[in-house]
This record gives structure tokens, sequence and C-alpha cells, in this order.
């Protein structure tokens, strides 16, 4: 009886989270998987001319625009991912041993988390500029000739590099926060119990810090993943709607978010259905990669 | 395996917040500890006997002051080099490695051969009675059994010198009894100088070789456990020792009288004054004739002792303990006479609370 009534309490209680997951995300999502079937859908009428089972996806397949896309969001995931997990992790430790301006450094360090990835991304993009960029200027200082990082034709590695510095800088202000509270809640006597037993700095890092850390680094683990798998404001910011260095046509450097908008930008008859197919096939691998995480994280994290 | 004697010179411990006062923890301590010996650290919650101990492990820094170990001073060493064990107030296990990995963590650090290193901690593993229980997490264990882990990990590497800050806090009556015991047998077989920390004061009394009392920083006596006990230096060491506690009354010395109201509890030699008098429950005997008379309100007899809880004549609203042979009968609401043993009479100065 009173276990009843507390479940429907509970069920009002979420109702309005479940509307909202029910209209923006569920119908979205069986949509995305009814259009992959669907063959020649015209999204301004609604109409189409029948149904296939691999049609789309296969289109998809072939298509070279993808496999760039792929390229480049697989760079994105298993690069910056990696990199921005340790370098935080360096910073946070880092930060919660200095004693003196520890505020301001969080401060600064916080900073970008609070400002716009797109703007972020056009400072970026002037900051990586060939001819008055202060990336350049610094190369510069070691007689190191300028660079055409993001300008008109610049090479994709280069364009690439760039891509990188500003995504896992982007991404260091969160994933320090996380990790410096993480740290701060370690029982302190752990390291004093560490000094007693003669661990040098380095071990303490290996054998106390990250192995209790290893709930917070698997799940800004996880997060950062998905989110890179995701990755589009960051191409946009840097290069602009073209997705292109120094504008143009060519997409050099779309990722697959960015090749869905860019099918749904499409109006010729199943533009829809390959942008969907697009989605799902990103669904997947995100899937694929999370269960893999998640895998891992079971062994080696100690909650 | 080498013996050490610490001793401690003038160490003082004040820590200093920003925008507060300055805290003194330990002041101007000089002790002695011999060389293979086990020392209780005593004293009221608050007093120093951690930020003494963290002294010596070197993981606090003393205000001024040195520590030597043996002929070595050590005062400027950091922990890991200073060749202590340490036992934590709550373990400190790591969390995340079993008891096989917490207890060869130090020798790991220490790089000893891998084979060596796991003979050693089976050993001392052993040695605490916890060898069977080596693949389980701290989580996985009883209060008790944590804190042989965290022994054995301290013993592991083989100190010179073992601390042990309240280790038996945490554990119920009978697993403190044993593991007391276990400690002061292990201790005996390693022969390592050993400070345990307690405010126990019968922890301490039945553990230690001496016991060095303290009160808000400061050294208050130092000695065997019993003649501390006999002997208390001032009001604080008589009243922090003992269970039941010591009765204290306000008394004077006259014409080489001690007298307590109209009681006569003895002599003295000391001018006449006013005092404050202790005498130990058990310092009290029944007497047929002489001593004086009292009213008892209440009789306990708890195993071999009978307790009389008697009304002090001072103050109707009080009472007081004596502790007679459990052989005397005595009736609840009747009157005795009592006399006062003469060695376990204690006269102190009413405003400083020293020994007359
Ligand atoms: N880090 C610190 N900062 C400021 N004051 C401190 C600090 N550590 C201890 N103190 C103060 O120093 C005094 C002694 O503390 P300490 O921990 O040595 O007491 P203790 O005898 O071990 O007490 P307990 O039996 O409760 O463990 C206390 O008044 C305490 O408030
Ligand atoms: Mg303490």
């Amino acid at each position: 009886m009173l276990e009843q009534k507390h479940n429907i309490k509970a069920w009002i209680y979420l109702l309005p989270a479940l509307v909202l997951l029910v209209v923006f995300t569920f119908y979205p999502i069986v949509n995305a998987f009814i259009l992959v079937f669907m063959e020649g859908y015209r999204y301004i009428d609604g109409t189409w001319t029948g149904w296939t089972l691999t049609g789309n996806i296969r289109y998809v397949l072939n298509s070279q625009l993808f496999w760039d896309a792929m390229r480049n969001t697989l760079v994105i995931v298993f690069v910056s991912v990696p990199i921005s997990v340790i370098i935080s992790l360096f910073i946070a430790v880092w930060l919660n041993s200095i004693k003196r301006l520890q505020g301001t450094f969080q401060t600064i360090f916080f900073l970008p988390y609070v400002t716009n990835s797109i703007a972020i991304g056009m400072a970026f993009a002037v900051i990586f500029n060939r001819d008055f960029g202060l990336f350049n200027l610094i190369l510069g200082l070691f007689s190191i000739d300028p660079i055409n990082w993001v300008g008109t034709g610049a090479s994709w590695g280069r364009a690439m590099t760039a891509l990188m510095v500003f995504i896992v800088w982007n991404g260091l202000a969160f994933k320090i926060i996380v990790f410096l509270s993480g740290l701060q809640s370690i029982d302190k006597q752990y390291y004093d119990a560490a000094r007693i037993d003669s661990a040098s700095k380095r071990r303490v890092f290996l054998k106390i810090t990250v192995p209790l850390l290893s709930p917070m680094i698997a799940f800004i683990t996880i997060t950062s993943f998905i989110g890179a798998f995701k990755e589009y404001t960051a191409v946009v910011g840097m290069f602009g709607e073209n997705l292109n260095p120094g504008g143009g046509g060519r997409n050099m450097m779309i990722t697959i978010v960015g090749l869905v908008y860019e099918s749904l930008g499409q109006v010729y008859p199943g533009a829809t259905s390959e942008a969907a197919a697009a989605a799902i096939i990103l669904f997947f691998m995100t899937l694929l990669l999370t269960l893999f995480n998640m895998y891992i994280s079971k062994k080696r994290v100690h909650y | 395996m080498e013996t050490i004697q610490i001793r401690l010179e003038n160490l003082t411990k004040i820590f200093q917040q920003k925008g507060k006062e300055e805290t003194v923890a330990v002041k101007d301590l000089d002790i002695t500890i011999p060389a293979g010996k086990l020392i209780g650290l005593l004293g009221p919650s608050g007093c120093g006997k951690s930020t003494t101990l963290y002294m010596i492990s070197g993981l606090l820094r003393p205000t001024t002051g040195k520590i030597y170990f043996g002929d070595n001073e050590v005062t400027n060493i950091p922990p890991e080099n200073r060749g202590i064990g340490l036992v934590f107030q709550n373990y400190a296990l790591y969390p995340h490695m079993t008891v096989r990995q917490n207890i060869m963590f130090p020798l790991e650090n220490l790089k000893f051969p891998k084979e060596e290193a796991l003979n050693r901690a089976q050993k001392y593993a052993d040695l605490v009675g916890i060898g069977h229980l080596m693949d389980r997490k701290p989580k996985q264990l009883s209060g008790g059994q944590q804190q042989r882990v965290a022994i054995a990990r301290a013993l592991v590497k083989e100190p010179r010198v073992l601390l042990l800050d309240e280790p038996l806090s945490n554990l119920d009556a009978r697993l403190r009894l044993q593991t007391r015991e276990e400690i002061k047998r292990i201790q005996r077989e390693t022969g390592i100088t050993t400070i345990f920390v307690t405010h126990d004061q019968e922890e301490a009394m039945s553990i230690s070789d001496e016991i060095v009392v303290m009160k808000d920083g400061v050294q208050q006596q130092k000695g065997e456990p019993q003649k501390v006990y006999d002997k208390p230096n001032n009001m604080f060491v008589a009243k922090f020792l003992g269970n039941p506690p010591i009765n204290l009354f306000e008394g004077r010395v006259s014409d080489g009288e001690v007298l307590v109201g109209e009681m006569k509890f003895g002599t003295s030699k000391g001018k006449a004054q006013e005092v404050m008098v202790g005498v130990r429950p058990e310092g009290f005997k029944r007497v047929k004739q002489g001593g004086f008379e009292v009213h008892v309100e209440f009789v306990e007899t708890i195993g071999r002792d009978t307790t009389l809880i008697i009304r002090n004549p001072l103050d109707e609203t009080k009472t007081f303990r004596a502790i007679i042979d459990a052989d005397e009968r005595v009736e609840a609401d009747s009157k005795v006479r009592l006399s006062v043993k003469p060695n376990k009479m204690f006269l102190f100065d009413k405003e400083s609370g020293e020994l007359v």
C-alpha cells in the first residue's frame, strides 16, 4: 500500500522531466531510426517513395565526405581526449599542492569554462594566424619560419594540430575542476602514511593519487570520449561554417556531427535519411566505446 | 635489530593560523625514551599527544627544540628517511590495496626484491595474526583486523622506532584488552623502542614500561606506571590516574595533624596551612577503634572488591568512595569507622596543585 503511494508520487515528480525527455530526446531518436529505413524522404512535404534496409547506410559509407568526417572525428577522440585528461590531471595535482595563489590559478584555469567555445575558437584562429598570430610569433623567437596553421591552403596536419591545441585547452577547465575537487576529498592521512612508508613522489602519484582518483578519471574519460565524438562547435569556431581552413568548400575539417548538419541543410530527397544514417553510425560507435570504457573501469577503478 | 634511544630536547610546537591567535600545542618537552622500552604518552584530549608523535615522526616540524635518535639529530630529516613505523589513530590503510599490498608498500618503496618483500609481509602478517586475510581489502576487515594490518605495515620495514597513536580507540572492550597484550608481546619480541599514545590511563598503565603524563602541552610527570600512581607530583596526575578516581577533600594541616573537617586523616610534618587532601579509594581501611566515623550510603560488591559509597561529612550532597576487603560485611545506611593508610594520603597545595 504504502509503497504504491510512494510510486505514484515519484512518477508525478518525474513527469515534467519525462515529458521533456520524450518530446526532445526519445521521439527524435526513434524518428532517426525510422528515417534510416526510408527512401527518398523529403522533409519539406514529409513524403517518401519507399523503404530500404541498408540503402541509406550504404550511401553514407560510400561517400568520401563521410570518411573524411570519420577520420577527423576519430583523431579528435583518440588524440585530444587522452592528452587533455593527462594534462588536466597534472595541472590539478599541481594546483592542489601549491599553497600560495591557489585561488588565483583556479580562477585562471576555470575561465575558459564560462566562455563561449565559438568565441574561444575565433580567438584561437587569430592566435594561429600565419602573419600576426601569437603562436608563430613565439616560434619566431626560436627562429622558426611562420607556419600556415589555419589560413587558406593550410595542410590537414597543421590545421588538425591547431584544432587539437584548441580542443585540449578548451576542455581543460572542467576536467581540472572535477579532478581538483576529487583530490581535495582524498584523506590527507594517506599522504602522511605514504611519507612514513618512504614512498617517492612518483610512487605516491601512481600508487595513491591515481587509484584514489580513479572514479573521477573514469567519469571524465567516458564523458570526454562521448563529447569528442560529438565535436563540432570547436571546428566551426576555428574554421567557420565551411569547416575548411580559410573558408572555401572542401569541408576538410568536417566531423560526423558536422556531416549530419551538412546533410540536414540539403533539400534533395533522401538527404535527411543520410543525416540520420550518419547519426546512427555515430551513436553505435559511441555506445561501443562507452561499453568498452565501462568494462575497463570495472576492472581498474577503485570505488 | 639495533635498538635506539629517543631524546626530545625542549620540544615546542606552536600552531599559527591566519588571523587567529596561536595555539601552543606542545611546550618545552624534555623526554628521554630508553632504547627498547615501551613508553605510554598519556593525557586528556587536546593535550598535544598526537602533535608530539607527529613531531617525532617528522610529519610536523617543531617550532623550537631538537629530536635525537641515538646520537643523531633528526629534527630536520624528513619522515621518509627517519626509519620509523607509525600506526595512525584511524589506521590510514590504503583502501584500494589488499592487505598484502598494504603491508608490502613500504618494502616496495625501499626497493626490496619482490620475493623477500612477499616473505617479510607474510611473516609480519602472521606475527599479528592476520596471515590468512592477505587478499582482502581493508573494507572487508573488522576494526581489530584493520588495526593489526596497520601494525604489520608499520613493523614490516623493521623500524628503529614504532609510534602508535591511540591505536585501540576504535576497538571494543574485549578486543582492546587482547590487542594491547599483543602489542606488548610484539614489542618485547622485536625490542623496538615504542611510544604508545592514549588517553585511557588504564591502558597506559598496563602496557607501558614508563608513562609520561601531559597536560596542555606540558609534561607533568614521567616514570614507571605504579610509581607515578603511588607518588603523583601534583593534583592533576593524581586525578588523572586511577579508576575509580582519587577522593579529594578540602582540609588543613595544623599542629602536625591532617584534618578534614573534624576527621583526623593522618599526620604531616608540613607547616600549618589549608591543603587539598587526596586519598585513593583503596587508601582507606576499616578499623574497630580510632580513625573517624562515617555514614555509608550504599555498598557495591563487584568481584573481589567491596566499595563503600560514603556521605561526605563536609558536604551532605557529596559522596566519596572507599574500597575495603570483600570479607568485611558492611550494611548500607550504617556507620563504620575508617582510617587512612599513612602512605596513601597526598597533600596538595590549594592554589598550585603541587604536592606539599
Ligand atoms: N593543524 C593544527 N592547527 C592548529 N591547531 C592544532 C593543529 N593540530 C592540533 N592543534 C591543536 O593543538 C592541540 C593539541 O592537539 P593534539 O592533536 O596533539 O591533541 P591530542 O592530545 O592528540 O588529543 P586527542 O586525544 O583528542 O587526539 C589542540 O589544542 C589542537 O586544537
Ligand atoms: Mg590525538
